[in-house]
């Protein structure tokens, strides 16, 4: 008796091991609990020099992996043996500060993102510059983007795409409405067409994001941005809150939008809402495609990408938003050849053809949009239409760009946490009141420091 | 000659004055590196502001800066969660450890490692499926059990009150556990002819209960609050698992959250540092108060 009790009950905890590593497994992909992601490139090669590299996203360490591979190829006298170390989001960063702060065990390359990128450009910074590498080819890529990791002139990180945001148009639901996309040409046609979405398919046009996704993409559309350029805080400007009232309009007068599953567009309940024809439209950047692909098979050959509606007082027609800057640190023991190496796996013309090919992202270096190697067949391709780049062109010179200030975080912060809430969820602040108090919280950290 | 050394060197570590040292010496080494050097640092960091390279002292500009209504908010989610928790963690496995030491359970052993297993799972998992569980989808299984029963669906992670119903239901889940066999081996020590006696006496179940168990469960119930309140004012984890850092008008923000999100994540070390040691004093003094009102330092014969 008693042996057979044992057995069940080994046999249910093996059961609920199992179960829950499961589970585990299916829902944190890109993120693995520890560093036991490795990937290594130049293993065999005698005399090459170690590189580490640290990301937080399993697809960008595959992607390195590679282009030292072909870097070994290509530059045998310079091999490298590259280590990349792929941690959990969250993790990675604090190890990274951690790492910068105590002035030891940082790697040689990090990719940071953007909205952590101020956090690493306080103090004396532990970047090394990369302006020998860009400043020569400067004309080539979109600056908008470049600037976005610069701080006193000087570019401290390598951006892995243009992120320029767009509408993703689900066509299906938008024929059963009516609604010619072409059509769409500023944000009132966009309201317009929204209405008669909801009212023939009783779906939402799109839904917004609680995050900053849900406002900062439309801020700087408009001409507008948290911090001016001078670094001043401009959260509660006036164009903000305009911005801030449409996308309460949309949400809570012409009830044409509603709020994002989940509450952001990375999340579980958010791609099984799309991949259902949830919605006929989000605009979200360029970079979103890999999510489609990945997460969303059902809407294959249905998805159709045209650039954002215009507002009738900006020429703005994209924003580049989210992203990943890819920094050099101090603590390397070989920064040049880091930097040599960062150069050819991004901010070459090949390295760029390959952040599209391999990870589907618009390349910042607008020359290769136009390149033969970009038209080459693949599941973007298969699965959207055949004039990605095309969008891109069209939108080049109207491309917005965004200030980042050592307090954005903070500002990110305050609207991940209390403006989208209380506004549009809530609503128990308007528009006005929610971005003047937030603004207020930052301006007292501000003050404070100076 | 060596042994004659080696018969010294014994003969001074077996003294009745060295011993009592020798054997709290590496809790004194591990404690002095692992807690008190870190914590006085706590402090020095808290009048600096520390940026790379660039540290410099700041007096008690950090200490002015806590006071305002994100700190409130933490303190007053961190000091509910704190109370219920302590509530239900303390009086459900009283409950359940009377029942799982009684005759009338049968499968003890499974109810124990069932009742245990939450708390030998990684709470990254256990976040994952309680998001999903409780996703705002009309879907997912709690708003289909509501539902069932006649409620609307609820958006649980939005929401002020059920923000806080799902931490305090996974910190259930994951320390019930735990105190039902701290509350098992406390239930253990009760001699069983007190039971009789009682019996013979005529006592009923809750006589019993009220006169023997209780007593008998005071130090482990005093144990067990002391530790619920101080792992209650440091959560973190049920909050961070259920919202990643930021959840909406900061429903589940906590003071150790709050530490986190101003410390690390926005590189504000210092800063960091003085809640940190803010959260100490509340700790500390809170801890203290319950101890004093509950006579845990008085001596046995008092």
């Amino acid at each position: 008796m008693n042996k057979k009790m044992l057995s069940v009950i080994s046999a249910l905890l093996l059961f609920s091991v199992f179960f829950l590593a499961a589970c585990s497994g299916g829902s944190e992909d890109s993120a693995p609990a520890n560093a036991d992601d490795v990937k290594t490139a130049g293993e065999d090669i005698e005399d090459a020099t170690e590189l580490s590299f640290w990301t937080f996203a399993g697809t960008h360490a595959t992607f390195y992996a590679n282009a030292a591979d072909r870097w070994n190829k290509e530059n045998p006298d310079k091999a490298i043996k590259l280590t990349v170390e792929n941690y959990p989001f969250d993790q990675m960063h604090n190890n990274l500060l951690m790492a910068l702060q105590s002035g030891s065990g940082a790697p040689d390359i990090a990719d940071i993102e953007l909205a952590k990128f101020p956090n690493f450009l306080k103090g004396d910074v532990q970047l090394e510059p990369l302006n020998d590498l860009i400043e020569p080819e400067l004309d080539s890529f979109m600056e908008e983007r470049i600037n976005i990791y610069a701080k006193d002139g000087k570019y401290y990180g390598a951006p892995t795409h243009l992120g320029a945001s767009v509408v993703y148009y689900n066509t299906e639901i938008m024929d059963e409405a009516g609604v010619d996309i072409d059509s769409i040409k500023t944000w009132d046609d966009y309201v317009e067409a929204g209405k008669k979405v909801v009212e023939k398919t009783g779906k939402p046009m799109t839904t917004i994001a609680d995050n900053w996704y849900g406002i900062w993409p439309y801020v700087a559309q408009k001409g507008s941005d948290f911090f001016n350029e001078n670094g001043k805080l401009t959260l509660d400007n006036e164009k903000n809150i305009e911005t801030l009232e449409f996308i309460n309009d949309l949400v809570n007068k012409h009830k044409i939008a509603e709020l994002a599953p989940g509450g952001q567009y990375h999340t579980e309940e958010f791609y099984g809402f799309m991949n259902d024809g949830g919605q006929a439209s989000l605009v979200i950047p360029m970079y979103y495609m890999k999510d489609f692909t990945t997460y969303m098979p059902d809407l294959e050959g249905k998805i159709q990408i045209r650039p954002m509606p215009k507002w009738s007082d900006s020429d703005y027609q994209s924003v580049t938003m989210g992203g990943t800057g890819t920094a050099v640190t101090s603590q390397s023991e070989h920064v040049e050849l880091a930097k040599e190496f960062l150069y050819f796996a991004k901010l070459s013309k090949e390295g760029n053809i390959q952040l599209w090919k391999e990870l589907g992202f618009d390349p910042p270096r607008w020359d290769v949009w136009e390149d033969p190697a970009m038209r080459e067949d693949n599941v973007y391709y298969q699965y959207f239409h055949d004039d990605i780049f095309d969008v891109l062109l069209s939108v080049k010179d109207n491309v917005a760009g965004i200030q980042l200030s050592e307090y954005t975080p903070d500002v990110l912060t305050e609207i991940d946490s209390n403006i989208m809430h209380k506004v549009l969820r809530e609503k128990s602040q308007t528009p006005e009141e929610a971005l003047k108090q937030s603004a207020d919280t930052v301006r007292q950290k501000i003050g404070d420091q100076n | 000659m060596t042994p004659k050394k080696e018969n010294k060197l014994l003969r001074f570590l077996n003294s009745k004055k060295v011993v009592p040292y020798v054997f709290v010496f590496p809790f004194i080494l591990s404690f002095t590196i692992l807690t008190l050097y870190p914590t006085i640092q706590a402090v020095i960091m808290s009048f600096q502001r520390i940026l790379p390279g660039n540290v410099e002292f700041i007096g008690l500009q950090n200490y002015s800066r806590i006071f305002n209504d994100t700190f409130y908010k933490a303190l007053a989610n961190s000091t509910i969660y704190m109370i219920l928790t302590v509530l239900i963690l303390i009086s459900i496995p009283i409950l359940l450890a009377i029942l799982l030491d009684s005759k009338l359970v049968r499968f003890k052993t499974l109810f124990r490692s069932a009742l245990f297993i939450p708390a030998l799972t990684s709470i990254i998992v256990a976040g994952v499926i309680f998001r999903l569980v409780f996703s705002e989808s009309e879907n997912a299984i709690a708003n289909q059990i509501i539902g069932f029963l006649g409620f609307e669906p609820v958006q649980w992670q939005f929401t002020a009150w059920s923000g806080m119903f799902l931490m305090v239901m996974m910190a259930s889940w994951r320390w019930m556990g735990v105190n039902v066999l701290y509350f098992l081996a406390g239930l253990q020590n009760i001699p069983k002819e007190l039971y009789e006696s009682a019996d013979i006496d005529g006592a009923n179940m809750y006589q019993k209960f009220r006169h023997v168990t209780l007593p008998f469960l005071k130090p482990i119930i005093i144990f067990v609050t002391t530790i619920s309140i101080i792992g209650g004012f440091r959560v973190f984890e049920e909050s961070y698992v259920i919202w990643q850092g930021n959840s909406p008008g900061n429903i589940g923000l906590t003071l150790v959250g709050l530490l986190y999100q101003q410390g690390i994540q926005q590189n504000d070390m210092g800063f960091g540092a003085a809640i940190g040691v803010i959260l100490l004093l509340i700790i500390f003094i809170v801890s203290i108060i319950y101890l004093l009102l509950t006579g845990a330092f008085k001596r046995g014969d008092e």
